[in-house]
């Protein structure tokens, strides 16, 4: 039984199954492309086969002849004059003027068969001018880079920077160049991480329908129904409120399912064949070449430290590159690379470049892992140099509740050195290493985003409770939400059902993103729950002939609140259910808010490595994650999230990357290309869950989705350099690169 | 292309269905039979979701012509209760939490059915090599070997 200072636990903290266990074990549950519609036509896209190039002609006529094809749509189909964030999303869902990277969509087409469907777009005749393209963030931002797009940058450029460079970004306090003159060592190194996608299984997949009218529904893989409502109808032009859309099952989404893809292209195809359902299923290929992926970066980082391990000062500069519109997550990289430790001075620059790839989607915890990597490396790298123990020099540095983060804000709550305390004790510390073998050591953090959030939950006749809440379901968050709903009414965990509500039923939400669903949605499921424990008071005081105030709520039940109330047997939930018909109608609780008391989660990991000097391969053998979740509601999916994010990073760390040819088009998009972890390249993934509470929340929830892939990709390049006495400062650590190293060593 | 008339059966039913013969099995199963349980991740044969067993044999069915089921014995996620009652590696899944989208799990537990049929008492090694065509992106595996090696226990007759 999990406890706090005050309260003891019931539920929260147990590991029941899962609510929707039964429908995804026997294949039941129902996903984006497992939706069928009366009348319902395929759709397939047209995708660029350049990096950059200029669309001179659309010729549809043969594809159109074909029998069985109802409609093509391209950017002529779209309305004018959208700006901004609209206009992006407009252009990224299909080329204007120019195909902006490989893969990008010019043209779709419906027809009555998948396979008509995809006939036909390869009978859509496209003509292009390529034109000269840029791929690499680096050369981007050089002043003779072809120009992706004139006029994106804001006003925070600097004069006479490529336009290719759309952002800056700066923050800093204190004199860095003062703190480096007093530190004892300064180093400073530079480094490299490659695009790498979100991979989750299942591809992007869409029915739509939509009529002359505007009026239309959708039913569509997405971590947030609402982000897909709004994004598709400011594409298309329609009225948000007239677009339904209902979430499918999700499998797997990490960031890249917030945002749309083809899904304006089903509603266009649908609207122009007469308002007929059409389905849109993208392949891998088309999944990894025009969906996700991340940013990529090139970081410098300078670091001041004094003989004892204190760190005196910091600067950092960091290019990153989001795709061909902007975006890139520079300044996250830049907070959670810096928010472990004081560094007293510091000095941070980022910029975020276009380039000709696929836009970045939202990878968990964007920017973090990137920025981490390199402040991390650093890090390490002058523990060994000044023959100081890593854990130590963390400790030592850590950041602690109510510290300034080097990015402004004071923490709140924070458990970062319960997180280092906890790792210290650890077993696998004490593990031997034999020869080629290392130990990486590495920190990460993550925020705790709040977002919009609706939730209403009713009491069924029989006692029963149903919740309606509106972020997707991705890892066991309805087992978390109904958990802390029957612990707050003191009934069965059983007793409760959650659905996730389509944007019809509930007001807006915003996706499962920034690691909230069980924060934001939990927290407003905990407060509708509260005003319907008020009104089933209110119910019991009217039977009684009491005051409501007289009346508390306590087991499940509505009891006298003391000896004063007058004696009067307790009025269940099930009773008050029964009765509710004749006693004042149906009773339901709903809440509304942008949930504040947000917990931020820090993490650490410890990583055990071989690298086999022959080959450069690296083997995992022990992996360690340590992490703050404030409390863990269902503990399972929380160390389920720490697996999975640690993995995420593994395969960021060693594997992962898009690798573009000389034309600027992407060489690995399938799986046997682009190399995800499988079960084999791992160990076990140990866990430990540190619960510093967040008083934030009326459990003590923080957010754990993301931080977890934050620290692996440093912790593994630190543990090569144990192993070798090698410092890998470009991911992927390859066995081909890491060959390559050990040889000029 | 004309569609050619299959006769097959499938999870212990027969089934007949129209296959173009350019349809995987997968999207027979998929769109013609309405069985959707099984998944499409990749459809190069690279990632396991679509895992289903023809005449007991472990295929990924994106990798099989629908034309190819005839006359076969295919079993599929939609088969592996009996009636109500789980198969232990189902129940298992649920309860170590092996799954968090889930869209991963038909396919892991077909293969993994396929293994302890063959091998009851894999050692961890062997289930990780055996599952190394099935992807999952969510949960870093460790949940899932630890409930197929809960299950192979189960199926033993061995107290967990
Ligand atoms: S869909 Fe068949 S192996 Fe991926
Ligand atoms: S649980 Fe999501 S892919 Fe395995």
């Amino acid at each position: 039984m999990a406890k706090d200072e005050y309260r003891e636990f019931r539920l929260v903290g147990t590991r029941p199954d899962r609510p929707d266990g039964l429908d995804k074990v026997t294949g039941r549950a129902r996903y984006g492309a497992d939706m069928t519609a009366p009348g319902m036509l395929w759709g397939a896209v047209v995708r660029s086969p350049h990096a950059h190039a200029r669309i001179v002609k659309i010729d549809a006529t043969k594809a159109l002849a074909l029998d069985g094809v109802k409609s093509v749509v391209t950017r002529a189909d779209f309305p004018e004059g959208l700006t901004g964030e609209d206009w992006n999303l407009q252009e990224n869902t299909i080329a204007g003027e120019r195909a902006l990277y490989d893969g990008h969509a010019v043209a779709a087409v419906a027809a009555t068969s998948r396979f008509l469907a995809e006939e036909a777009a390869r009978l859509i005749e496209v003509e292009y001018e390529v034109l000269p393209h840029v791929i690499d963030v680096d050369e981007a931002m050089k002043p003779n880079a072809p120009v992706i797009r004139e006029g994106v940058s804001d006003a925070t450029v600097p004069e006479g920077m490529s336009p290719n460079v759309v952002r800056k970004i700066e923050f800093g306090n204190g004199d860095v160049d003062a703190a480096f003159a007093a530190a004892d060592l300064v180093m400073e190194k530079s480094f490299k991480t490659e695009a790498t996608h979100q991979g989750y299984i299942e591809p992007h997949a869409c029915v739509g329908q939509m009529g002359a009218d505007g009026k239309g529904e959708m039913w569509v893989c997405t971590q947030g129904q609402w982000y897909i409502r709004k994004m598709c109808s400011a594409v298309l032009g329609t009225e948000a409120s007239q677009l339904r859309v209902t979430p499918s099952e999700i499998g797997g989404g990490f960031g890249g399912k917030t945002t749309i893809f083809m899904e304006p292209l089903a509603l266009a195809l649908s609207r122009k064949a007469g308002g007929k359902p059409v389905k849109i299923v993208m392949s891998r290929s088309e999944v990894l070449r025009a969906t996700g992926p991340t940013a990529s970066a090139s970081m410098d980082v300078k670091l001041g430290m004094k003989k004892d391990g204190t760190l005196s000062g910091v600067k950092v500069e960091f290019r990153m590159q989001g795709g061909a519109f902007p975006g890139a997550p520079t300044e996250f990289a830049l907070y959670c690379g810096l928010a472990p430790y004081t560094f007293g001075a510091v000095e941070a620059v980022g910029y975020d470049v276009i380039a000709n790839r696929p836009r970045c989607a939202a990878y968990r915890a964007p920017g973090a892992p990137m920025g981490s990597f390199a402040v991390e490396s650093l890090l390490d790298e002058m523990c060994i140099e000044l023959g100081l123990d890593a854990l130590d020099v963390r400790f030592k540095n850590a950041v602690v509740t109510g510290d300034r983060a080097a990015y402004g804000p004071k923490f709140g709550s924070i458990g970062f050195v319960e997180t280092l305390e906890a790792v210290k004790n650890h077993p696998n510390l004490l593990a031997e290493l034999g020869p080629n073998q290392g130990r990486g050591i590495a920190a990460g953090y993550w925020f705790n985003h709040n977002g919009e959030t609706s939730v209403s939950m009713a009491i069924s006749e029989d006692g029963t409770v149903q919740v309606s809440v509106g972020t997707p379901d991705i890892g066991g968050s309805r087992a978390s939400i109904a958990l802390m709903v029957a612990e707050t009414l003191g009934i069965a965990y059983e007793d409760v059902r959650v659905n996730i509500a389509e944007t019809g039923s509930l007001g807006v939400n915003e996706p499962t993103h920034g690691s909230r669903a069980t924060f934001a949605s939990g927290k407003a499921a905990v407060l509708a729950t509260e005003a319907a424990i008020k009104e089933m008071c209110k119910r019991a005081a009217n039977e009684w002939g009491i005051e409501p105030e007289a009346v508390e709520w306590k087991d499940g039940a509505a009891r006298p609140a003391g000896p004063n109330a007058g004696q009067f047997p307790p009025m269940t939930i099930k009773e008050i259910g029964a009765a509710m018909g004749s006693t004042g109608g149906p009773i339901s609780g709903h809440h509304e808010s942008l949930p504040d008391g947000v917990g931020a989660s820090f993490g650490a990991h410890v990583v055990d490595v071989e690298v086999d000097p022959e080959t450069g391969r690296t083997t995992i053998l022990r992996y360690l994650v340590v992490q703050d979740a404030g409390r863990a509601i269902h503990p399972s999916y929380v160390e389920g999230q720490y697996q999975g994010g640690a993995a995420q990073g593994i395969g960021w760390a060693l594997n992962e990357e898009y690798v573009y040819d000389d034309k600027g088009r992407l060489q690995n998009s399938v799986f046997l290309d682009y190399r995800v972890p499988l079960a084999s390249d791992l160990p076990m993934i140990d866990t430990v869950i540190v619960e510093v509470p967040n008083p934030g929340h009326p459990y003590g929830v923080r957010g754990v989705g993301e931080t977890g892939i934050t620290p692996p990709l440093p912790a593994l390049a630190n543990a090569v350099r144990a192993a070798t006495g090698v410092r890998m400062t470009h991911l992927p650590m390859s066995p081909s690169k890491v060959l390559a190293a050990l040889k000029a060593r | 292309m004309s569609n050619i008339h299959v006769t097959t059966t499938i999870n212990g039913d027969k089934v007949e269905f129209l296959a173009d013969p350019r349809e995987t099995l997968l999207d027979c199963l998929r769109d013609k039979v309405g069985l959707t349980g099984s998944k499409e991740g990749c459809g190069t044969g690279d990632c396991g979701a679509c895992s289903v067993t023809v005449d007991g044999t472990l295929v990924c069915s994106c990798l099989v012509l629908g034309v190819e089921a005839e006359g076969k014995d295919i079993r599929t996620i939609e088969g592996m209760a009996e009636g109500g009652t789980l198969h232990p590696l189902q129940r298992k899944f649920i309860e170590h939490a092996a799954l968090q989208c889930g869209f991963c799990t038909p396919g892991l537990l077909v293969a993994s059915k396929a293994l302890l049929d063959k091998n009851p008492s894999p050692t961890e090694e062997e289930v990780r090599y055996w599952i190394a065509g099935n992807l999952c992106r969510c949960t870093g595996y460790d949940k899932i070997v630890r409930a197929i090696m809960d299950a192979a226990a189960e199926l033993r007759g061995e107290a967990a």
